[in-house]
């Protein structure tokens, strides 16, 4: 039996770190001194997936840009729960102004730091799914075509969850909210509806465009600091569980998040001036059933009498996925 | 300060809000027991060693294993692993091969000449071991350690019971054997060997306490018609004599009744003297043998023939005779009338074997039962002050279980002997699979140790299972899932959406700070070991 090459430790490096790993292989996440961009205290559900990523992306560019960082924030859970007055939790220079505005305001400190000559000093732009693919999106599309020296993050968790989870266009097809209920011949959130902003950021053919998910620390990290590398608009977008709007236990939140990038209905990838350049391969495929029914937003597809048709409708979107993204080529 | 417009406050830090205040479960870092140190029968902690073999420091693996068993190199030779049977990782791709490494940490100490710590001046008290068997060794050795006097007495010519008189060498490799056992010798334990005890009640004179480790070395006879030239000898004695006297004659063709793993260390032990054909007769099926699985297919590939649902019925001149058997609807096997004669120049009988305990009947108040003693839970026989372990009392009659009886006996003994009685440890509540979060782990698959070429294994003594090398040991050490045991891999304070784990340093683990710890429980769910366990909170 031939050996198989040490390709991993013990566990891989699916772990945040391992006291068996080179430091430089280790995430920043498993750094003592990591900048914790947004501190404890914050006021996120039980399980934040998006107080997560948020800490996840901008310790990393903290790191890339040795902190010279300035962060624009939209409006939104992320900004509610970490900056309710007088007290925040951010950790970094930030910015809040209006709930669509954070592209542009990115855009004009940008700008700022230019005529003032400090080209050392990067800018972030961040929000929700409602202040990116709505409200926002204009200011972004601007932000794109200008190419802009902004790295826009958008934490999506499929609705408006800081209102009481109102659909946006970021919802999936078959998800409750509470505008689109499940209730009559087709409940939950209609198909066919919505939008993929990663693809329209690729349209706009800037130079970085990349998806990741709470669930792929190692991923996730290593685009942020491919996009801290590169001037010009660059946008990430991260999937970030919500325990409450999608009624998965707080618990849970990373194996939701796991089970959406596995089941192929979050494909990972990532692109440059408009071509997809790269793409994760799942590692252990799993069925999207497994995803939809830690969610109490698809209940309503299980029960004691499965709505076969429509979790095939699902499945089918996810297949779509893994063939056009190359999820499952060797 | 002046402030801006419609501003009245300072600015603060949220570090104010005590989020820990919402919890309603708290996370709480555990050790829970690893389901092959639950298997161990000789308590080794194997999670506890492979931990430092991982990192690459062989010595302190080795130094953490010798705190439970004395005989690594031996053991990861001949134990039938129970460990491996019960390993998580087995439900993933395959267990841990944990004896091939702990046959590479017992080797390379043997060749380091590593030595455990020195063990105290031996004290007032005195303790006689009769036998020195694995049990007989085992507690020698913890005694030695935690300071006492310790006589081994033996019968034979060599020390080591049936690890020498009893396994072949192509398993056991007798410089193996010297090695470890000269060890113990080194640490001042006193063998008496060539020397017999008839009354261990004369014996006991200028001890405190006596382990009994006498094992079962009388081979259990059945009654077979045999005539004037027909050749029998029973298993243990062929055995023994492989050691100390000159090789048995066995002819060309020989028959071994019998199912266990003797039966096959003779099958095999003949195979190697010359026997052209070694058929083992057994009366049940191949799935009720009791011998290992493992040894049964090394048999196999040997050469070795079965005949399964047969008794020997005769011997004369030409062979022995045997009847068809069948079972009935209980399993049982029942004659059949219909006989078979075979050819055959000896037969061995391998039908198990019994205690002699003759050096016990001048001891008062002594339970026997099945020809084993009875031992209570401390392993002290009925008669204060003299303890048992290994084959003559009730167990499954392994080197591992007799290992563990001598730890176990040591240090009831060691009590006994400050007039205190031993009280282990509370066990852990055990790291089940479905504790562990395996999303973790890689795949990778077990490192096989090489086999010796079955055509040179016919006809040789040397040993069948080679080692692993110092590269792939380390591959295999890390295989290691860890289960129950934190082994610092940063998840859970990576994943805290609060900031509210503490890393504390290597080697030092975590800590939860529960002024902000919310109770989500995601540390426990990403733990890849299952290290972490969420308690409710007390109202």
């Amino acid at each position: 039996m031939p050996l198989q090459p040490i390709k991993f430790y013990q566990t891989g490096t699916f772990t945040v770190g391992n006291r068996l790993l080179d430091e430089s292989q280790r995430t920043v996440q498993a750094n003592m001194r990591r900048t914790n961009s947004l501190n404890s205290g914050h006021r996120a559900c039980q399980g934040c997936g998006e107080a997560l990523g948020a800490r996840y992306a901008l310790d990393a560019a903290m790191q890339a840009t040795k902190n010279r960082l300035i962060a624009a924030n939209a409006t939104g859970c992320l900004e509610v729960f970490s900056t309710p007055y007088p007290e925040t939790s951010w950790q970094i220079p930030w910015m809040h102004s209006l709930f669509g505005n954070a592209a542009s305001v990115a855009t004009g400190i940008a700008a700022a730091l230019k005529v003032k000559g400090k080209q050392d000093v990067r800018v972030i732009a961040q929000g929700g799914d409602g202040g990116t693919t709505d409200i926002g999106f204009a200011c972004l599309s601007g932000m794109f075509e200008r190419n802009d020296d902004v790295l826009y993050i958008c934490y999506d968790n499929e609705a408006y969850m800081n209102t009481g989870v109102q659909r946006s266009s970021a919802t999936p097809p078959a998800a409750r909210t509470a505008t689109t209920p499940a209730a009559g011949a087709h409940p939950g959130n209609s198909f066919g509806t919505g939008k993929n902003v990663p693809l329209i950021a690729m349209a706009h053919r800037i130079p970085f465009v990349a998806t990741a998910s709470v669930a792929n620390l190692h991923d996730l990290e290593a685009k942020v600091n491919k996009a801290m590398t590169i001037h010009g608009a660059r946008y990430i977008h991260i999937h970030v569980p919500c325990p409450l709007g999608w009624g998965s236990h707080p618990s849970d939140t990373l194996k939701v998040a796991r089970l959406a990038v596995e089941s192929g209905l979050f494909p990972l990838f990532e692109a440059e001036h408009g071509e997809i350049t790269a793409s994760l391969r799942l590692r252990k495929k799993a069925p999207v059933e497994a995803y939809l029914k830690l969610q109490r937003r698809f209940s309503h597809l299980f029960g004691e009498k499965p709505d076969r048709d429509t979790i095939a409708m699902i499945q089918a979107i996810a297949d779509r996925n893994i063939e056009k993204f190359g999820l499952e080529s060797p | 300060m002046k402030k801006p417009f419609a501003i009245t406050l300072d600015p603060g830090s949220s570090l104010a809000n005590h989020t820990g205040s919402w919890r309603t479960e708290r996370p709480v870092y555990v050790d829970r027991l690893p389901p092959c140190n639950h298997a161990c029968p000789a308590g080794e902690d194997i999670q506890g060693w492979l931990y430092h073999a991982e990192g690459g420091d062989y010595r302190r693996a080795w130094e953490a294993l010798v705190k439970h068993n004395p005989f690594p190199a031996i053991m990861g030779r001949v134990c039938y692993h129970p460990c491996e049977d019960a390993c998580n990782r087995g439900k993933l791709d395959e267990a841990v091969g944990i004896h091939a490494v702990e046959r590479f940490l017992g080797d390379l100490a043997i060749r380091r000449g590593w030595l455990p710590g020195k063990p105290a001046g031996p004290g007032a008290k005195r303790v006689l071991v009769v036998g020195s068997g694995p049990s007989g060794l085992s507690c020698a050795y913890h005694l030695r350690l935690m300071g006492h006097g310790v006589v081994i007495v033996d019968s034979a010519k060599a020390a080591g019971g049936m690890m020498r008189y009893g396994i072949p060498k192509y398993r056991l490799p007798r410089d193996v054997l010297d090695a470890e056992i000269s060890r113990i010798e080194s640490m001042g334990v006193e063998f008496r060997l060539n020397s017999r005890i008839d009354d261990i009640m004369a014996a006991m004179a200028g001890f405190d306490a006596a382990f009994l480790a006498v094992g079962a070395h009388l081979a259990r006879r059945t009654d077979i018609p045999a005539g004037d030239a027909s050749r029998i000898l029973d298993a243990v004695c062929l055995l023994h004599d492989m050691e100390d006297g000159p090789p048995p004659m066995l002819g060309r063709r020989v028959v071994v009744y019998g199912g266990g793993n003797t039966a096959l260390d003779v099958a095999r032990t003949a195979k190697r003297l010359g026997a052209l054909e070694s058929l083992i007769v057994y009366r049940r099926t191949k799935e009720q043998m009791p011998a290992h699985e493992s040894e049964l297919n090394e048999a196999l590939q040997e050469g070795i023939l079965f005949k399964w649902l047969s008794t020997v019925k005769a011997m004369d001149e030409g062979g022995v005779t045997v009847e068809k058997m069948v079972l009935d609807e209980t399993g049982f096997p029942q004659p059949t009338g219909e006989f078979e004669k075979m050819e055959a120049d000896s037969l061995v009988l391998a039908l198990g074997q019994e205690s002699e305990l003759g050096l016990l009947k001048n001891v008062p108040d002594l339970e026997i039962e099945n020809g084993t003693v009875k031992v209570n839970s401390s392993m002290m026989t009925s008669h204060p002050g003299i303890f048992a372990g290994g084959d003559m009392v009730p167990s499954d009659r392994t080197v591992t279980s007799a290992v563990g009886h001598g730890k176990k006996a040591a240090k009831n003994i060691d009590a006994w002997l400050r007039n205190e009685t031993y009280i282990a440890p509370e066990k852990h509540e055990i790291a089940g699979f479905d504790k562990m979060n395996t999303w973790y782990y890689s795949d990778a698959p077990r490192t096989v140790q090489p086999e010796l070429d079955i055509a040179r294994r016919g006809s040789t003594f040397d040993e069948v299972v080679g080692g692993l090398t110092g590269k792939n040991a380390l591959f295999e050490a890390r295989r290691c899932l860890s289960c129950g045991n934190c082994f610092e891999c940063d998840n859970c304070f990576g994943v805290c959406p609060d900031n509210a784990v503490i890393k504390l340093g290597p080697g030092l683990r975590f800590a939860f700070d529960y002024d902000y710890c919310k109770g989500c429980g995601l540390c426990a769910a990403e733990c890849p070991c299952g290290a972490i366990k969420m308690v409710p909170e007390s109202i």
